[in-house]
């Protein structure tokens, strides 16, 4: 089918519509077809950001909040108390609000802003562009993906102003905690809309993954086969398979959990006494233990799901700034197709204390273990890429580079919690926080910046201004590093997750001191993300103009459509493709675009 | 550029149809939900206090029911690739209809489940077959309203449609939930 039937909608297939070739459309348009319903994937790509641009601060508030009470916890904040009432009698965090807070902080970062708004937006944008189709395989899907987002989006929020308070129990929503009403205030109403949401979640990432794949193996341009993909839509066409083959499983666990809430059912409980109500509860047979394998079946492929997208971004931002090739395209490839498989593998090693098997065990720490050979090839190419290149230190080009960092930093501490032994030990401790947060929340984060600084002039036809660029890099990567270094020595000193205050203890009270610096500079580092907010909102409307097609000299296709793209991306034909996304620094041309035919005295990389 | 554009779509054809597809990767996507409902249930049954049913009869006539659906299902195809548009409809209504009878039955073998005494209580077999089974009939339903929606598309006179495709990705999508339900079924069964 082509690409022009798929946009038309195939209804009429008596004759063949093709007149003239003409991709660009002038179907009127009105301001709901054109910015609210909208079909065209770039429209959706921005919806998808800009939502998930409002969700990143709302998150991003939160843990503000709750670095105020770990950073100062026996200082009293009266303001606190106009803004959140009864959360903060008296100018201090309440016990409930801060589980409740870190719980939101999880869901809301993992799910709201690094999986829908980072493939989400990514996905939609770069999908049709890179590949050279008009549209996704389905623009009316990807349209309802983004409103399933969105009614998900309105559920979670309207969950913080319930009078029990959004869902308390962690982003992981273990029962009993997440399955007995009365076992806290975030276990009630909070709970039950948390669940709903995520539902909406499962099914909009869904909508969504399963456009990305199909568009991504069916829509393609004459002549791009599958290894001439720049590295952004392998990584992309990876998440999806991640996100449409894991999030069913995660929505089957939540099934079994609203049973278990509100049907009776023992899926998930087994010999409880509540201690709020002073009552033994008749549930019997259940497991805990079988929740957490559904969930971390999705929970771990999450992380790559996150990871991904940025991964890919990184790889093409970073040779076309290098002005290189980019070092080892196939090991490239099947470097994400390895952490792709075993992302499936390994989700037992979150449940090494939980009584799971030893000898089970083992075999997880094993296949953990081997992610870290993937990971140090792609982490080895991207240096090599680097290597001797002829670097533009442009913003989107420091936070690749600044991506790659993180990930070497925070990869390596995995190699320690993959290990079962050293877990007993580290297991639910801020090690854990430091390694997660470095590794795929700031990381992953770096991705996305890098992606919105390169790509916005090809989103919005203006640049983001650089100056401000600049400045957003350097506080967060070094108050990246602030932050999550030192928590890696509270770690190892035992220092628990989750917990409110640890001044009444000797062992983490030396710890004082270092809370209050780490609280600090996370608040530095949140307004400078809101610094790049300004900068992004402003540049849509007064950055600097695009006056060229291809501003950063890049090969692929979507810097030969025009530099305000219509619905339908290309003016008349879509262009053929003739060789890899990298040709960069060849034959003493700075770039040579995919669309240039192979010359007759050169040879094509393969 | 009209050879060009000839050769594109030649080339394009050869490939499946990008909604094919689409329902085959969310085929997949179905099947990992049930995988993991029923590998759930296979590491509860070495449970203690796993607590085993005696199927209804109903089961059995709701199997047979949903296979002659698809029977019913895979005729309308043919049919609607003859051009004989009236028994396609006829076809499809009574797929349809075999669709909510296999619903119906599902819930009279549910009831006389329920009033043999395997309640929500727990988290035996009996839990799992409700929870699965009404996971199944989701699916079956969604089936039956896209064939109602087919049904009268297939009425509509301003358009005549002749693209086999709709058609084909509703059979596809009819068979899967028959073999999901065979499936399903085998594996109570079996595993009890």
């Amino acid at each position: 089918m082509s690409n022009e039937a798929i946009l038309h909608g195939s209804e009429v297939s008596t004759h063949e519509a093709h007149h003239d070739g003409h991709g660009e459309h002038h179907h009127h348009e009105t301001f709901i077809s054109k910015y609210v319903f909208s079909m065209d994937h770039k429209m959706i790509a921005k919806q998808f950001l800009i939502t998930g641009i409002i969700w990143a601060i709302l998150g991003g508030l939160m843990s503000v909040l709750f670095r105020l009470q770990l950073g100062f916890p026996d200082a009293t904040f009266p303001w606190l108390e106009n803004i959140l009432g009864h959360w903060a009698k008296g100018g201090k965090i309440q016990p409930e609000f801060y589980y409740a807070l870190v719980t939101m902080h999880g869901t809301v970062l993992v799910f709201f802003v690094l999986t829908a708004g980072l493939s989400g937006t990514f996905a939609n944008f770069l999908i049709p562009l890179q590949i050279g189709a008009r549209d996704m395989a389905s623009p009316f899907m990807n349209m309802l993906s983004y409103w399933f987002f969105f009614m998900s989006s309105v559920v979670m929020v309207s969950s913080l102003f319930i009078q029990t308070g959004p869902a308390s129990g962690g982003w992981t929503s273990y029962p009993p905690l997440s399955a007995l009403g009365d076992a806290s205030l975030g276990s009630k109403t909070g709970m039950d809309l948390w669940l709903i949401s995520m539902a909406l979640f499962v099914v909009s990432s869904l909508l969504g993954g399963l456009n990305y794949i199909s568009t991504i193996l069916n829509m393609r341009t004459k002549g791009m086969s599958m290894t001439r993909l720049p590295l952004t839509i392998w990584a992309l066409f990876f998440t999806a398979v991640l996100g449409v083959l894991s999030f069913p499983v995660l929505l089957s666990g939540f099934i079994l959990l609203l049973f278990d809430r509100h049907a009776g059912t023992s899926f998930y409980l087994s010999d409880i006494f509540l201690a709020s109500t002073q009552k033994a509860l008749p549930n019997e047979g259940g497991s805990a233990i079988l929740y957490q394998h559904l969930f971390w079946f999705l929970g771990h492929p999450e992380v790559y799901i996150i990871l991904l997208p940025a991964m890919g971004m990184v790889s093409e931002v970073m040779s076309t700034n290098a002005r290189k090739p980019i070092f080892g395209y196939m090991a490239m490839v099947g470097s994400i197709f390895a952490i792709t498989i075993l992302a499936f593998l390994v989700w037992a090693h979150h449940m090494f204390v939980t009584g799971l098997n030893p000898f089970l065990g083992s075999f997880f720490v094993l296949l953990t273990l081997l992610i870290a050979v993937p990971s140090a090839i792609k982490v080895f190419n991207w240096l090599t890429t680097l290597w001797r290149g002829n670097i533009r230190f442009t913003p989107a080009m420091l936070f690749a580079i600044g991506f790659v960092s993180l990930f070497i930093s925070g990869g390596l501490t995995g190699i320690w919690l993959g290990n079962s032994s050293l877990d007993i030990h580290l297991h639910d401790t801020y090690f854990v926080i430091a390694h997660f947060h470095i590794v795929m929340g700031v990381a992953s984060f770096f991705g996305m910046f890098c992606g919105v600084y390169h790509w916005f002039p090809k989103m919005y036809g203006r640049y983001l201004n650089n100056t401000m660029g600049y400045i957003h890099f350097w506080i967060t990567i070094v108050g990246a590093y602030l932050i999550f270094w030192p928590m890696h020595y509270e770690g190892l000193a035992g220092m628990p997750r989750r917990y409110l205050d640890y001044s009444g203890w000797a062992s983490f009270n030396q710890f004082g001191g270092l809370n209050h610096f780490i609280s600090i500079v996370s608040m530095i580092v949140f307004a400078v993300q809101l610094l790049f907010v300004f900068n992004f909102f402003y540049s849509i409307f007064k950055g600097r103009r695009v006056k060229t097609e291809n501003p950063w000299g890049s090969n692929t296709l979507e810097w030969t459509t025009p530099i305000h793209p219509g619905h339908g991306n290309w003016v008349g034909e879509i262009p053929e493709v003739h060789r890899w996304a990298y040709d960069y620094g060849k034959d003493g041309r700075e770039f040579i675009s995919q669309t240039e035919p192979i010359s007759a005295n050169e040879s094509e990389h393969h | 550029m009209n050879i060009a554009m000839n050769e594109q779509v030649s080339e394009q054809k050869k490939r499946i149809h990008p909604h094919k597809f689409t329902l085959w990767v969310g085929l997949a996507s179905v099947i990992m939900m049930f995988a993991g409902l029923t590998s759930a249930y296979i590491v509860k049954r070495s449970a203690a206090s796993w607590i085993t049913i005696e199927f209804p009869r109903a089961f059995w006539y709701s199997t047979v029911v949903m296979l002659a659906s698809s029977l019913t299902m895979q005729m309308a195809l043919r049919d609607f690739k003859q051009r004989d548009m009236a028994k396609y409809r006829r076809l499809l209504t009574y797929t349809a209809l075999l669709g909510v009878l296999f619903i119906v039955l599902q819930f009279v073998g549910f009831s006389k489940l329920w009033k043999s005494g395997t309640t929500f209580e727990g988290s035996g077999e009996g839990q799992f077959l409700y929870i699965i089974a009404g996971l199944h009939i989701l699916h079956v339903l969604g089936g039956v309203v896209a064939l109602l929606i087919m049904f009268l598309k297939a009425f509509s006179a301003k358009k005549k449609n002749y693209d086999a495709i709709p058609v084909e990705v509703m059979s596809t999508y009819w068979h899967f939930v028959d073999v999901l339900w065979i499936y399903l079924f085998v594996f109570f069964l079996t595993m009890a």
